[in-house]
Formats: structure tokens, sequence, C-alpha cells
């Protein structure tokens, strides 16, 4: 799925229409961002997500992702999970679009059947986790408008722009978020998520980054910790390969099934 | 000692009124350390057992406290266009309530159906404006089918319909303030949506509005029942002392000492609340009876043809002891609140302790300096021993007998009706029926169900452990057995919801409508299910991270403690039966007032003992007689046995307030029994018959008692005016008691006396400045 490109690269608005009152400089900065993060082609990862309550209590799922770039839309991209055992060999399936609302599927091993889901719903949580779908899907900067609010030093002494980008879709979780963007190679280090009322929900921190193809950053460790249940998810990559040979057809309804 | 403070109270009158006065007022500026907690859970001691288990399933799962909106259309109907369009706009606005996490209603219900191979997972309501007859009729078809909606969110004729705003408020000790911002909230949005729809009635039930009334009605009572008790003071005063003067001296004191009081609570980090806004009233009342003694005492002196100054130091001298044995005694009542379970109510007892211990300091300080510098009249009448007392007295002694055996019989028959009160706290009637929030409980009881709610928790203890069909079909029978169980108006869980998507994957075949055969399939199910549901509507209320356990939240008729226990011990043994491997735990506010009732009774009968044992023993020191001590055994105790057995005409129930009663009670009414029992002693010493003391403390104490008496039960009647039942009840049975106390003195003690210490002459005359009584 495009868990990684999101993950990875997303998360960091980019560019979207609406010019708001910073000059267009958001925006801008957004498109840089994407502009950064084109032509990687194909990827194949391993993934690890631990999930925590604030009594302590923790669970991990385990993943493989596959994530395919398209040109001119959204990504596309597979998720196998692993663990729990109990839905071993379940596959997700997703097309991010840019202007219409994704597609997704889910393929259940124990009924082998395929069942589309509803991409209204793509504000609930993935897996039981604090990450959204929406946290997670392919980021298209068509997706939002941005606002440039300033630059500011950020972690590991880099220095970062401060965006605000607003969801233009009326069923995001989401009144805005607020992402920190490392002035340097252009990467979304963190991002402030605010809930319907405004308040803030969530925040996302990556680190663990590498640099991929000489191009290519990925983040390896990713944080989010919702601050109004306590409770917080950690996504880490074990491991990422680019170029592995995959083609459009291995994302469809059909691959799912033969998914491993 | 006591001849050093006389001195200074009246020679240096001046310079004693100047230090109180400041030291009164640099105790009071701790008042600004004072903050109000209107929160429930100052009941409850951190670490308390129900209080833990409460918060440890609001970290393992989602936290439960919500407002719940009861949406009341005119029309009798629901299912409509218009109110299903109110519905869905209020959802939607309901989302900016501060601090929430979830709505739930009629309209974002995650309606689940198949469609071709596909299963839908969408709004129950999403255009109303669209619907037309055949969709109402499928609306509130799926909505009576679904157990989830059918009794909580929808009652079974369609009459009414509730909107449910769970919140996640912060994990501070005080969220008073975030409590009044979601109620303000709430309340302005149903006043927005009765304007717009004005066929329509909006009530907020739940536990932040029950945390809400905690907070305000505390508060009002302290803004009104504090200025009218003092202006009943006033008035009571003037008309007693008959003296200006003497009634403004008595008003300074009592509003340095409780001011003083309430400063001292400040500076040692008390705060206010439900429970100890009291403070100030039952300080008040107890103080005045202090200052009631020392100025009458005067005026008597002065009638006798003392000087003012004379008059105040003859007063001092008779009040001295009496005073003091009094207020320790009262204070070693209160002080054996502190064992309470509640934390609050040891705060209370502390406070009170405190309160009266100032107020015997004032008493005999500031107001003797005060008496000296203020040209005090001499007050009414010059013979105070009125001949009614005299008389009351003979007739006493002439109808000793029956009166003694009489009296024993009707203090035993009420003592054991006592027995027949029963432990019950009902949390819904905490609050007048006055209160809006009261009045939106009883209509949401006649429409739709209870506002209490037990949550229920079943560890499996194994990770994805819920998806096993065998754990599935014990939560199903468990909610089948919660179902018939007369305390609960509803209940539904994740069994529901698994029978539920296995039909809707088998193309809505209602003979798919079971638990899946195998654990994958209901495991797979349900992460297809949860992916498909929309912000705010997850499942991690209901089940934990790593799905070894499952949350379901049941809701109650509006029941007093005696059957929430019942009905959790009940559940536990099923569990223990059925389903041993399961551990299940019942967590909810009501389960922890529940469980506070009868703790805090336990220890309350404990302190009891204790306040018992201490006040005689310091009775049996001052009265230095060890037969007196134990005849005023009974007086001490019978006045709350027989005050409980009134109760069971009044109420029956013994809630968290009145389980302090007793304890609270015994320390003031054993004043009576010093006063005249002390008064009874001396004459004896003087040679006297038993008749003739019995007649000489009537004389001399008689008038006195009533009148504290007087003062005591208006004070705490004054607290029947509070909407708040825990302290309108305690105020109620206190008042009672304190009555039945002086009637029990008056009636019972004397024909004891005159039984039990036959004239024996006292064998050796101790000496007798021990005790010296106090004429008024």
């Amino acid at each position: 799925m495009k868990l990684i490109t999101t993950l990875v690269t997303g998360l960091a608005l980019v560019a979207p229409f609406a010019i708001a009152d910073d000059g267009g400089r958001g925006l801008e900065i957004a498109k840089e961002r994407k502009a950064r993060d084109t032509g990687w082609g194909d990827s194949q990862a391993e993934m690890t997500m631990i999930l925590r309550n604030s009594q302590g209590e923790t669970s991990e799922r385990k993943m493989r992702l596959k994530n395919f770039e398209i040109q001119d839309d959204g990504d596309k991209g597979l998720t196998i999970f692993d663990e729990p055992k109990d839905v071993s060999g379940t596959a997700f399936l997703s097309f991010s679009h840019n202007t219409k609302p994704d597609d997704q599927w889910l393929y259940l091993p124990a009924l082998k059947r395929v069942k589309r889901i509803s991409s209204r719903n793509k504000s609930g949580p993935f897996m039981g986790s604090e990450f959204a779908y929406e946290d997670m899907g392919s980021f298209e900067p068509e997706k939002y408008e941005f606002t440039y609010l300033r630059d500011e030093p950020c972690a590991q002494d880099m220095t970062c722009h401060v965006v605000e980008s607003d969801p233009v879709d009326k069923f995001s979780g989401y009144t805005r978020q607020i992402s920190w963007i490392d002035t340097e190679h252009m990467r979304a280090v963190k991002t402030e998520y605010y809930d319907r009322k405004n308040t803030l929900l969530k925040t996302l921190e990556l680190s663990e980054w590498k640099l991929y193809k000489d191009k290519f950053w990925r983040a390896h460790k990713l944080d989010m910790q919702n601050h109004q249940n306590g409770k917080s998810t950690t996504i880490i990559t074990h491991s990422i390969e680019f170029d592995t040979g995959l083609s459009e057809s291995d994302f469809s309804q059909a691959s799912l099934k033969r998914a491993r | 000692m006591r001849q050093w403070v006389e001195k200074l109270a009246t020679e240096r009158a001046w310079l004693v009124i100047a230090a109180l006065i400041i030291a009164a007022l640099a105790a009071a500026a701790g008042g600004g350390n004072l903050y109000f907690r209107g929160d429930y859970k100052v009941f409850f001691e951190e670490g308390y057992g129900p209080l833990n288990d409460f918060e440890e399933m609001q970290k393992i799962f989602n936290k439960s406290d919500s407002i719940a909106v009861l949406v009341v259309p005119e029309s009798g109907e629901v299912i409509d266009e218009t109110i299903l369009t109110l519905i869905q706009e209020y959802t939607e606005e309901a989302w900016q309530t501060p601090f929430s996490s979830r709505v739930d209603s009629l309209t974002n219900y995650q309606n689940t159906w198949a469609e071709y191979d596909d299963m839908i997972v969408e709004d129950m309501v999403l255009y109303p404006e669209e619907l037309t007859e055949d969709d109402l009729n499928r609306i509130r078809e799926t909505a009576l089918a679904e157990p989830s909606l059918n009794g909580r969110i929808i009652s079974p004729d369609t009459d009414v319909s509730l909107i449910n705003i769970t919140l996640q408020l912060p994990d501070v000790t005080d969220n008073t303030a975030n409590v009044a911002s979601v109620m303000d909230f709430v309340r302005d949005l149903s006043a927005q949506f009765a304007e717009r729809y004005p066929d329509v009635a909006f009530y907020h039930t739940g536990i932040i509005p029950m945390n809400y009334s905690f907070a305000t009605e505390g508060q009002k009572d302290m803004s009104t029942l504090v200025p009218a008790m003092l202006l009943l003071i006033i008035v009571l005063l003037a008309v007693l002392l008959r003296s200006v003067l003497a009634m403004l001296a008595t008003v300074v004191v009592l509003v340095l000492t409780i001011m003083a009081t309430m400063g001292l609570a400040g500076w040692m980090g008390f705060f206010l609340s439900t429970g100890t806004i009291n403070v100030p009233i039952v300080v008040l009342t107890i103080a005045v009876a202090d200052c009631v003694h020392v100025v009458a005492t005067m005026q008597y002196g002065m009638k006798q043809g003392k000087s003012r100054k004379e008059a105040v130091r003859y007063s001092l001298e008779l009040n001295w002891m009496p005073i003091f044995i009094t207020s320790a005694t009262t204070a070693v009542g209160f002080l054996t609140l502190m064992m309470s379970e509640s934390p609050v109510f040891a705060d209370f007892g502390f406070l009170c302790a405190m309160g009266v211990m100032l107020a015997y300091v004032m008493s005999v300080t500031l107001f003797p300096a005060l008496l000296s510098v203020l040209p005090v009249g001499a007050g009414g009448r010059v013979d105070d021993k009125a001949p009614a007392m005299a008389h009351f007295g003979d007739f006493v002694i002439r109808h000793q007998t029956p009166l003694l055996w009489g009296g024993v019989a009707v203090v035993a028959v009420l003592s054991a009706l006592a027995m027949r009160n029963e432990i019950n706290d009902v949390a819904t009637e905490y609050f007048a029926e006055s209160t809006a929030y009261r009045q939106s409980v009883e209509k949401q009881a006649d429409t739709l169900s209870g506002s209490q709610s037990i949550d229920w928790a079943m560890y499996t203890d194994e990770a994805g452990g819920i998806s096993n069909p065998e754990f599935i079909a014990v939560m199903r029978d468990f909610t089948e057995w919660l179902e018939q169980q007369p305390e609960i108006d509803h209940v539904s869980g994740l069994s529901d919801t698994f029978m539920r998507l296995n039909k809707n994957m088998h193309a809505d075949d209602p003979d798919w409508y079971r638990i899946p055969d195998d654990r994958e399939l209901a495991a797979q199910y349900l992460l297809l299910y949860e992916m498909s549901l929309p912000y705010g509507l997850d499942l991690n209320n209901q089940v934990n991270v790593d799905k070894s356990a499952v949350r379901m939240t049941s809701i109650l008729k509006n029941l007093g403690s005696v059957e929430i226990i019942s009905l959790e011990n009940r559940a536990k043994d099923w569990m223990d039966a059925n389903a041993p491997g399961i551990r299940l735990t019942a967590a909810s506010p009501s389960v922890m007032f529940s469980h506070i009732g009868e703790t805090n009774m336990k220890s309350m009968i404990l302190s009891m003992m204790m306040a018992l044992v201490i006040i005689s023993g310091i009775l049996i020191f001052a009265l230095r007689s060890l037969r007196l001590g134990v005849i005023s055994l009974f007086p001490n105790i019978t006045p709350a046995l027989v005050g409980f057995g009134f109760w069971t005409f009044i109420s029956g129930e013994i809630n968290l307030g009145l389980s302090i009663v007793s304890s609270m009670t015994l320390g003031i009414i054993v004043d009576d029994t010093v006063h005249f029992l002390s008064k009874y002693k001396r004459a004896r010493l003087e040679g006297m018959t038993t008749e003739a003391a019995v007649r000489y403390s009537f004389i001399n104490v008689g008038r006195a008692l009533l009148i504290t008496t007087l003062v005591l039960v208006l004070g705490f009647s004054m607290l029947a005016f509070s909407a708040f039942r825990l302290n309108s009840d305690m105020g109620i049975a206190t008042s009672l008691i304190i009555l039945i106390a002086l009637i029990i003195d008056f009636l019972i003690l004397p024909p004891m006396l005159l039984w039990l210490d036959k004239d024996k002459p006292e064998a050796n005359a101790e000496e007798q400045t021990s005790l010296k009584g106090e004429h008024a």
C-alpha cells in the first residue's frame, strides 16, 4: 500500500491548488517536497507496529508492504499482515487518487473473499492503532490547502518550514495538520493533527532516516502519540528494498488472493 | 491559666481584641488558597478498590465519562424527517464539545449490510431530508432490531432518542472547570436546537451533568444556606439575649471563627467540596452555643448587681471548664470521622473539630474581651430561672416510674426499629427533585432507561482471545443473562457485532446471525469491520490493544447500592460458574458509590465505638464519678438509636451522608449530659438528696439546654434546604437526634438518677471546683 509513501514521504503536505494568504509559499514547499520524492519506482518493506495503551499494555502487529509509484495519480499499495496469527495472510490493497476518493479492498483468507471498504471511513484507526488510514495513504498535494507559517529550528539541529495543511475532504477526521519540514531535504519530520473541534489530537514524529538510491529519504521509526486518550503507536521499518521488480499488475484485486 | 486569661481579657481587653482579630485575619488570609472541587471522585480515596478498578478499565479501554442528550419530540415520534434531521445536525455539532472523543446517535450508527459480495458500513441516516416512507420504515426496523440501539439510543416505541457524547477529560485532580465548560457547551447547543425546533425538548443526563450538579448545588448551598444561617442566628440571639451589642459581639466572634477555620483549611491545603461545604454551618451552630453560655451567665451576673467586668470574670470562671469539656467532646466526635473511608468526610471531621476548638478559644478570649469593652445590657427579665423549669422538674420527679419504664420501652422499640434501616445509596437521588439533573434523570427513566451504568470487562488473558468462538459464546450468554436481570435496562456487547457481521458476510441471510465457526474467521470479520469504521466510532472503547479483553456497558435502572452490589456479585458468580477462565471486573461511578456507602458504614461504626469510649472517658474524668459516667452512657447512646428508629418512617435508607451522623452527634449531645450531670453532681456534693439535686439541675441548666438545643436543631435543619441529599439527610437526622437527646435528658435521665443513684449521700465530698455549671 502507500503506507510507505505515506509514512515516509507523506504527512508532509505537499501541493494543493488553493492559494493561501502566504503568497503561495506553503504550496511551493509542498510541491518541492513532492518533487523530491518522485521517481522512486517501487519498493518492498517489512514493518512492525507496536500499540500501547495508557495502562502500559502493548501489542504487536507485523506486516509487509509493497508500493508502486503511479505518475500523475496516487500510488498503489499492498499490505500483507503476518501477525497477529488470527489475521495472518489478510491483505489490504489501496489505490490513492489525487482528486477522487481512494479505492480500498481487504482480502480475508479465512473466507477466501475480497471485500471492498468504503473510503468515506478513511479517518478510522488502522488495525486498532493510533494511525488513521488517512495518515498512511499516499499523500497527494491536491488533498490539502496549505499555509506557510514560519521557519524554526527543529529536531537534530535542523531548520524546518512549518506548514499548515487543511484537508479538502469533508470526511477527514482533522480540521488541520501542522508539519515541520526540514529545509535541507524537505522531509516531514513531525506532524501535529488537530481533531474536528480543532484540539490537538496526535503528534507524529519521524526518525531514523536513511537515504536510498542517493535520493530518497525514508524514516525507519514513526511514533504517533495520542494526546487525548494517552495511547501511542510506533511503526518500525526493518528493511526497505527498491526496484524489486514489481509491476502494476501485482496490485489488483486478483493479486490480493495470491499475496503471501 | 484561667485566672490569667480572665485578667487579660478584662483588664487588657483592647490588646486581646487587637491580637485575636489580627490572628484571625492572618488565618483567614489562607482562604485565598481554597478552591472548590465539584468532582464526584472527592468521595473516594486514592487507591480505593472500586476506584482502582474503574481507572484501570479507563486506561485499558478509553475513558467512558459521558453526557447523554435525550431528545423528546412532542409528536411522540423520532423516526421522521424533521427529528432525524435534528439528530443528525446535533450529532455533527456535538463533535465540537470540548474533550469529546466520540458521539453516538441514531443517525451516525454504523449500519452494516451486504450488497452483492461487499459489506457496506455506513451511517444509518446520511441524507435525512431525502427520506421516503420506505426509508423511514427501514430505519425503524433496523433500529429496533439492533441490540445496541433499541432501549439505549431509541425507545422501543420510537418516541425518544438519545445522543451520547463520550469525553476524554484530562488526568488532573480537578476537572471542575472542564466539566463546566462541557456542560455550558452542551446546554448552549440544546438551547439553540430548542429554539429552532420548538416542539422538541432536550434533557441532559450522565456522569458529566451529575458531576456538574455536585459543583453547582454545593456552591449554591454555600451562597444561600450560610447567609440564611447567619441571619437566623442574628434573629435568635437578639431575641434570646435581648441585647443588640451582645448579639453583635457574638456575630463578630462567629464570623471571625468561621473565617479563621476556613482560612486555616486553605493554609493547610484543603479544598472545598460538597462534603466540606457544610463546615461553616456546623461550626457556626456549635460556636453560637458556646457564646450563648458565656453571655447568658454574664447577663445573669450583671442582674445580680455585678459590674460588667466582674460579670465577665464570673461567667468565665463558671463556664471555663464546661465549655472546654463540651468543646473537647464535640471535637472528639468530629475527629473520629477521620476514620471514614471517604476522604471528604475525613476532611469534614477534621475541619469541624478544628472549628469547634477555635470557637472555644474565641469564646473564652476575644468574646469576654469584647463583652468587657462594649456597654452590653443585662438583658430582659431579672429572673431567668424560669419557674416553669422547676415545675417541669417536679413533674418529672412525680412521674418518675412511668417515665422511666415508659421511656425505656419507647427507646427500646424505636432502637429495634433502627435495625430496619437499610444501607443504601441511590446516586441518582442524591439531588432534590427541584434540580434540573434530577428532572432529566426522571424523564429518561420514564421514557427510555435508567441513567446509571456498569461497565463489565472480560479478560481472556490471551492475545486475540476475544475472537475465539467459545469466548464469543460466553459473551453472548453473559449478555443474555444480564438482559434477564431485573436491575438491567439495556445491555449490548461485541457478541452481537460478531453475529451481525457473520450475517452480513453471508448476504444478510438471517440464518447466519450466529457466532462465526472459527477463530480466524471471527478475527478477520472484526478486522474488516474495524477498518471500515469512521473517525471516532472505532472499537477501541470496547476492545483492548492486543484484543485479549472486551468491555461492555450495561444501563441500569435507577437503583440503590444494595441492588447494584447484588447484581455485581451475581454476575461474578455467573462467570465463575460458566466461564471460570475469564476474569470479570465491574466498574462505574455507580459501583463506586455503591461500595463506598457500605465500606464507610463499617468504618463509621468503628469510629462511633471509639468516640463513645473516649467521650465516656472524658465524662468520667470530668464528673469524677464512675457511676455517673456509666449512667451517662444511656442518654448518650440512645438518641442516635431512637433517631434512626424514627428514620425508618422518614426514609429507611442510610446513605453516605447519614453514615457519619452517629459519630458526629455523639460529641454534640454529650454536652447536654455534661451540663445536666455536672449541676447534679454539684448539688449532691453540697449534700442535697437525689430528688433535690435533680430539681436543682432543672432549675439551673434546663433553660440553657433548651436554648442551645433550639439553636443546634435550627442550625442543622438549615441543611435540610440543601438540594444535595447527602447534606439534607444529614441535617435532618442530626437535628432529630439532638432534639431526641434533650428529651431523653429531661424525661429519662432524671428518673434513672433517682433510681440508680438513690440517696446514699456521696461518701467523700471531692473537691468541687472541677466542674461548675453555668446559669442561663
